[in-house]
């Protein structure tokens, strides 16, 4: 799962690192290091973060969100181009 | 879908994918294209100069999470290499052209690129994209005899920082007087040199590389321009970013390495002077006047502003009837050196500073800036507690300095802040963030 | 009726059950000037940016005549002297930066994750208990059987004050607690009865810092207690004997009327304790909309230092500055609908434990009490139906919550 955190936002409260210890942990005073791609089965605890949260600063993605996306290139064959630069 | 081709969003980084969704989630249904010039959907990038290069993220870890369903086709992998604005399609890489009826420009910057002499060597990386943070975590790892890391600035430092964590022996080479000088000033820069060198980090303030000098194609030496050499086997350039408008030159639009020049409600401006109300630019690549700051275009290369700024970019292309002003103040963080540094506001043109909140001794502390008798910018080390406030006070406009009485505070000295004069030869890029 | 009285309202016992419609009164101006001098600020907005105004200070004393804390000298000998003569203990709730900071850091240092988390199945295993004591009953006394003992033992756990004697510092605790509240605060006689009070906790604190440095255990205070032997920085005692006090106070004093509260809520919304039981793992949204919708603290008071200029109001120095959290809590610019109790809403940004830099230490604690009590009791009461409502209320305005929840069951499962 995909989680990010809007660190303009965070005030090192460390509400979430209760919450989802192996997922959140605060640094010095107030330096939050969190984990981006916490595995599925810890969806629960990061859910209690994102809401403990007292500045709403954690954003998750909910399960299933791509079912209506296409991808018209296939990112693993894909050799990076170089674009033209004057 | 429609027979339309629908709104087209070149970028698909931070502010392209809260661009898409903030168009989803203003009612718009219509068919939604994100072309992007990387392989990977859109990540994040801050993490990238200071866990991935520590070795505690793997650089596939910060894919950024999507907040709503976008319902989107996805052209990943597939720069944008020119805009026909009249026929409105937009021409790819690989010689395809991509229709469009709205177009939300969200190209961002590439990190700019050592370009004097050892420019080909090997060793020799910048950090801004997952492919850079992954080569250059791979040679931190080797490990290097010693790291040269050219320019002192947020990147330059936080990955002095990494280095200084993995054991790695760090030279950092900058000409100005202080690390980030230039959107901080000396005053409060000079903070973090004493934590640089407190950390071993060789700092040299004060220093140019004029050249790096290689041995069978791998670097080996930086020579400065005042005729000293550093012996290194590997290279950060850390000289800030270019705004990706190289594919804009043909479109009729203000577009340089600074920026595409946007009015007040993020719509691009044409050569003629008005702008082209179907498009629409958003993130670091927008430049655009800011009313907090008199209406002066800048740029804001920073995480906050690409996601507020796409919110508003995506609300002027759905309500071209009713375009708003763009008000932002802007903000960043860092993480160095254990400290938590955060700053809202753009310093550069104070010509005041004032430690406000605790002391610069203990390393916590909160400095205001002040320009004209007013208050135009904050930093915070270890203090983000009180920076709300002042974010308040400088975006009311208050005087210089802001709040007074206060608790945690001493008696209010006013430094001037020590910018450093502007380097003549790129006036205009350093207006944002380096 | 004026709205420079309202306040005066707020604090009336008669207006202790519902005294929502006198802050929707409160909100028509972010910042109102009571005929006492003191200002009431209502508004989410001025609520959240006077929150992170370091012109608002907890201090009761002017910065002359405050002891400066970490030095022993003065800890042990001038300060006590000092706190004679100002009759006021200050723990950190009463403490500005950086004091406060110093005093939270040595606290957070003990308070640490794992030893929170670790209270997980001891607070199950007393809620059980607890609940099992009920049985053969036809009616629960919510309070008195579950939402008091509870935090107290578990504050007395983690503290490493022995649960037996709870008679003794019971009367000790609820003095102290009714001290927070402003009338009390002003009324001289009111503020004497605190002082003798904190002379006399404070000496069985005393007596069990002394206690747990010759037998250290694996609690909070032991750790306090001997930071300084061994060589790190450390509170003196008269900070550590203040902070003991209020940790203890504030670990039950506060957390009775979460889960109280809590309950009074669910059993006023059967559909939403029907949810919970089909449910548990709504509980974390379900507290978080709880904490909006019926917080602990209705309100803390500070101190202007300097003229403080907000929603069209100017504070003057030196004025009482009220923050009204469950006012800011039911703004309807803030939330939509806020009189209404929806955990399924998603923006539940709320001040049910304060913010910026007092936040309550104690919130995940809180929280882990809360939620296994309420997802516990609504799986094992059959049939709770509330035996009145309004229930009678505690008396404190501040720290609101019922003085009893009489709940008729048909049995324990």
């Amino acid at each position: 799962m995909r989680v990010v955190v809007d660190l303009n936002r965070c005030q090192g409260y460390a509400q979430c690192c209760y919450a989802a210890p192996e997922s959140f942990a605060l640094r010095g005073h107030e330096i939050l290091f969190y984990d981006p791609a916490p595995p599925d089965e810890a969806r629960a605890r990061i859910e209690r973060a994102r809401l403990a949260c007292p500045v709403r600063a954690i954003f998750v993605e909910a399960a299933d969100l791509h079912a209506a996306d296409v991808q018209e290139s296939d990112p693993s064959k894909v050799d990076l181009p170089k674009v033209d630069r004057p | 879908m429609s027979e339309r081709p629908g709104i087209v969003i070149v970028g698909a980084s931070l502010a392209g994918l809260r661009g898409a969704e903030a168009l989803r989630r203003g009612g718009y249904d219509g068919p939604l294209t994100l072309i992007g010039d990387e392989p990977h959907p859109p990540y994040d990038r801050p993490p990238l100069s200071k866990h991935v290069l520590a070795g505690e993220l793997e650089a596939d870890a910060t894919a950024l999470p999507h907040l709503v369903s976008l319902r989107a086709r996805w052209r990943l992998g597939q720069p944008a290499t020119g805009l026909d604005r009249a026929g409105r399609t937009i021409r790819l890489a690989d010689g395809s052209d991509v229709p469009f009826t709205k177009l939300f420009i969200a190209t961002g910057a590439r990190a700019r690129t050592w370009t004097e002499q050892g420019a080909d060597l090997d060793g020799v990386f910048t950090i801004r994209r997952r492919e850079d943070a992954v080569a250059l975590r791979r040679a931190l790892s080797r490990p290097p005899e010693r790291v040269l890391i050219i320019g002192a600035g947020l990147i330059g430092c936080e990955a002095a920082s990494c280095c200084r964590d993995l054991g790695l022996p760090v030279t950092l080479v900058d000409p100005n007087p202080t690390p980030l000088a230039r959107i901080l000033g000396t005053v409060v820069g000079e903070v973090l040199a004493q934590t640089l060198r407190r950390s071993g980090v060789d700092y040299r303030p004060g220093a140019r590389v004029r050249a790096l000098v290689g041995e069978a194609g791998h670097v080996r030496r930086a020579h400065l321009q005042d005729g000293g050499a550093i012996d290194t086997d590997l290279v950060i350039v850390a000289l800030g970013a270019v705004r990706e408008t190289a594919w804009l030159a043909r479109a009729g639009l203000v577009a340089d390495s600074g920026g595409v020049t946007c009015d007040g409600a993020c719509r691009v401006l044409t050569r003629e002077g008005p702008p082209d109300v179907d498009i629409v630019a958003a993130g670091d690549v927008a430049r655009w006047p800011n009313p907090i700051y008199g209406g002066r275009a800048i740029t804001v290369e920073h995480w906050g502003n690409a996601v507020e700024q796409a919110a508003h970019a995506a609300s002027s292309l759905l309500r071209p009837a009713q375009p708003k002003p763009y008000v932002h103040l802007p903000a960043f963080w860092s993480s160095q050196f254990g400290l938590n540094i955060k700053a809202v506001g753009l310093a550069d043109g104070a010509d005041a500073v004032a430690i406000v909140q605790g002391d610069r001794a203990s390393r916590r502390f909160l400095a205001v800036y002040g320009r004209d008798g007013r208050s135009v910018a904050a930093v915070s080390f270890d203090q983000a507690r009180w920076l709300p406030a002042y974010a308040d006070r400088i975006l009311a406009g208050a005087p210089f300095p802001p709040i007074l009485d206060a608790t945690d505070q001493r008696r209010i000295e006013t430094l001037a802040p020590g910018f450093p004069p502007l380097r003549t030869e790129r006036p205009v890029l350093e207006m944002a963030h380096v | 009726m004026s709205d420079d009285t309202l306040f005066a309202e707020v604090l009336d016992g008669a207006n202790r059950a519902n005294p929502y419609p006198i802050y929707e009164r409160l909100r028509r101006r972010p910042v109102s000037r009571q005929r006492d001098g003191a200002y009431v600020v209502s508004t989410h907005a001025a609520i959240r940016s006077l929150l992170f105004d370091p012109r608002l200070s907890s201090e009761d004393l002017p910065p002359s005549r405050r002891p400066r804390t970490g030095n022993p000298f003065k800890d042990w000998i001038i300060n006590p002297l000092k706190n004679r003569v100002a009759t006021a203990h200050r723990p950190l709730i009463f403490r500005d930066p950086p004091d406060h900071d110093t005093l939270r850091g040595f606290v957070m240092k003990e308070f640490t994750i794992a030893r929170v988390n670790n209270l997980h199945g001891r607070v199950e295993a007393l809620v059980d208990t607890l609940i099992e004591r009920c049985r053969g009953r036809d009616e629960v006394c919510l309070v008195e059987d579950l939402s008091y003992p509870l935090p107290v033992a578990v504050i007395c756990e983690l503290l490493g004050v022995p649960e037996a004697d709870e008679p003794q510092f019971h009367a000790w605790a609820t003095q102290l607690a009714t001290a927070l509240e402003p009338d009390a605060r002003r009324d001289e006689e009111a503020r004497r009865a605190t002082v003798t009070t904190f002379d006399a906790i404070a000496a069985y604190m005393r007596r069990l810092i002394r206690d747990k440095r010759r037998h250290p255990a694996d609690d909070m205070l032991s750790g306090l207690a001997r930071r300084g032997d061994r060589g790190e920085p450390a509170m003196g005692d008269v900070d550590l004997i203040s902070t003991a006090v209020l940790l203890l106070v504030a670990g039950h004093e506060t957390t009775v009327n979460l889960i109280t509260n809590g309950m009074l809520t669910l059993l006023r919304h059967p559909q939403e304790l029907a949810r919970l039981k089909a449910d548990p793992e709504r509980a974390p949204r379900l507290i978080e909309e709880l904490l909006r919708y019926e917080p602990p603290v209705h309100f803390r008071t500070r101190k202007a230092l300097g003229a403080i200029e907000i929603g069209g109001t100017t504070i003057p120095p030196g004025a009482p500055v009220v923050l009204l959290f469950a006012s800011g809590n039911r703004d309807p610019e803030r939330f939509s609908d806020p009189d209404r109790f929806d955990p399924s809403r998603d923006d539940i940004q709320h001040f049910g434990f304060g913010g910026g830099l007092h936040y309550c230490v104690g919130a995940p604690l809180a929280r882990i009490e809360a939620e296994i009590a309420l997802v516990t009791l609504c799986r094992r009461l059959v049939e709770p139906r509330l035996m009145a409502d309004p229930p009678s209320y505690r008396a404190g305005a501040s720290l609101r919550g019922p003085s009893n929840l009489g709940i008729h069951i048909a049995g324990i499962v």
